[in-house]
């Protein structure tokens, strides 16, 4: 099949899907189309040549919408490709669509998304997670192999977790920045979903190092990652943290989770018992300090130099105030105002300032943990797919579906969430494994061997032809 | 907690039924964090931001060379009301 003959058989796919699965907020058929014969006259060295990729809609794509999934954004078109998209287009990548998600990438279900929810493709009922659900379904109902995520508390291993795929959210630094629209710039990340580890580790390698446009990108080499991936485990340490194991975890994704640590064992890592005594306030920690810095970053939006404009006011702060307050959802404008709390007068001390001093403590336990192991290994969702409606409206019981995985965010390190089994329901669980900073390659090829090995053996129901 | 006062801070104009609906939601979730009290972080040097060594290492400044910027008529392109070069805004004052 020609890569033209591909990309269009993708593209249909993605409009046969969208109907039902509402995965892309925008599907780019003419573009792609086009970049298709382009590309076929790039070298075959270009390592992705042909590749088809959905991204984030709070990623910026040249001359595409890019919303954010809000309702303030709804007409904004980038005028530039973020770093990861221009190094991605140059390996000869071809993006077909931009992904829903929640709006401004808060919140775990896809529900808060201003253009409607992100279906699971194993069961149209429940939600895909998020924040990234629209590029997890992209990835899961088979329409492309790989997209781009983004991840500020787990808003990649969550939904990979939840859809029966790979996600990885990399090393803070990893992967540059420049053109992903803030959320808490403290936190937030670029991360990749893929069908296997191998499709994760082919764009790794593309998209990852330094950019003068970021300096928050680190000048650290980036590893040829396939070139390790299917290396023997053997002798690899897996830290196990118990004591997480336990209030608010169901019960299939426990026996999951167990029986996966009996299969690493049985491929011949060694499993050693590890604490993170303050790991368990890290959604606390968490709330402060991405609050915090959503209140600021989301600032900009302000109906001045793009984006949506509320009519009717006389005065500019009445503009600025009916514009957040018709083009935000209740969600964004929840987490907005609890950081323009916790940072007010009089208050920072009781709340910033002490959560920097927690996320301290937690980045101590990692430390520690990984003198012991080269991996810590717990869950990635305390639960499966739930359905649509059911933590909508209380927005605490939505925030502990990161309980697993905030933690990363919090230290800077990289982790993985891959398929490691199905409920009794038949929906997918996925075990999560965290590194040490920079240790992608290791997170890779420990994904890679278990999905070769142990693999889900089953499809969601919505999959493509 | 005053969600009124809170939304003016962050130049929101919200309605009454989401003050009656955010009340007790961010009541509950300021709660919640408040379970960091628990631990004695006195002696604790707060963590600023998530780089890492190498990234804090990564020297930021480049060479001050002059290199295409985004221009007048593409930074108004997206602007909900660009006038004559300008970003027009309702009255100041």
């Amino acid at each position: 099949m020609s890569i033209r003959e591909n990309i269009e058989k993708t593209i249909n796919n993605a409009e046969k899907l969208n109907g039902e699965l509402n995965s892309f907020l925008s599907i780019e058929r003419e573009y792609a189309l086009n970049r298709a014969s382009e590309v076929e006259n790039l070298s075959d060295d270009a390592s992705l040549k042909g590749f088809a990729i959905a991204i984030k809609d709070n990623i910026c794509t040249k001359d595409m919408q890019t919303t954010c999934g809000s309702h303030i954004l709804h007409n904004y078109k980038a005028h530039y490709d973020a770093t990861a998209v221009r190094r991605l287009k140059d390996a000869g990548a071809i993006i077909v669509g931009k992904a829903n998600m929640d709006e401004f990438a808060m919140g775990s279900s896809n529900e808060s998304s201003a253009f409607g929810n992100v279906k699971n493709p194993w069961d149209l009922e429940r939600v895909p997670g998020g924040s990234s659900g629209g590029s997890a379904v992209a990835v899961a109902s088979g329409v492309v192999r790989a997209s781009l995520g983004s991840e500020t508390g787990g808003s990649v291993r969550q939904p990979a977790s939840l859809c029966g795929i790979t996600g990885l959210k990399p090393t803070y630094g990893r992967i540059s920045r420049f053109g992903l629209v803030a959320f808490a710039s403290s936190l937030d990340n670029i991360g990749i979903f893929g069908q296997t580890s191998e499709d994760v580790a082919k764009v790794l390698g593309v998209i990852a190092g330094r950019d003068r446009n970021d300096s928050t990108s680190a000048d650290v080499a980036v590893p040829d990652y396939l070139a390790t991936i299917s290396d023997d485990i053997k002798g690899k340490r897996i830290g196990v943290p118990r004591a997480l194991f336990g209030e608010g975890l169901e019960t299939d994704v426990r026996e999951a989770v167990e029986n996966s640590i009996e299969n690493y064992r049985k491929l011949g890592a060694e499993i050693v018992d590890v604490e993170l005594p303050h790991a368990k306030y890290g959604i606390a920690v968490y709330y402060i300090i991405a609050t915090a810095e959503a209140s600021s970053n989301l600032a900009r939006f302000d109906g001045v130099r793009y984006g949506f404009r509320a009519e009717g006011s006389h005065e500019l702060r009445e503009m600025y105030r009916k514009t957040r307050e018709e083009g935000f959802g209740a969600e964004v404008k929840r987490r907005i105002m609890l950081g323009t709390y916790v940072l007010s007068s009089g208050y920072y001390d009781a709340y910033y300032s002490k959560a920097q001093k927690v996320r301290a403590l937690v980045k101590r336990d990692y430390q520690t943990a990984f003198e012991q192991c080269d991996a810590i290994l717990t869950p990635t969702s305390p639960s499966v797919a739930f359905k649509i409606g059911e933590k909508s409206d209380d927005p605490l019981a939505m925030y502990l579906s990161d309980i697993y995985t905030v933690s990363a965010n919090l230290v800077g390190v990289p982790g993985i969430s891959v398929p490691c089994g199905l409920s009794g329901e038949g929906l997918p669980i996925g075990l999560q494994l965290v590194g040490n900073f920079w240790s992608e390659a290791t997170l890779l090829n420990l994904g890679n061997v278990y999905e070769k090995e142990f693999p889900l053996g089953a499809k969601p129901k919505v999959f493509a032809d | 907690m005053d969600v009124r006062k809170v939304a003016k801070l962050a130049h929101l104009e919200i309605t009454d039924e989401e003050v009656a609906l955010y009340t007790p939601q961010m009541t509950n979730i300021v709660a919640y964090v408040e379970q960091l009290n628990e631990l004695d972080t006195e002696n604790i040097e707060p963590m600023l931001g998530g780089l890492t060594a190498e990234g804090a290492a990564t020297d930021t400044r480049r060479a001050d060379v002059p290199h295409e910027s985004l221009g007048q008529k593409n930074a108004l392109k997206e602007a909900p009301s660009g006038v004559g070069g300008h970003f027009q805004v309702p009255k100041v004052l």
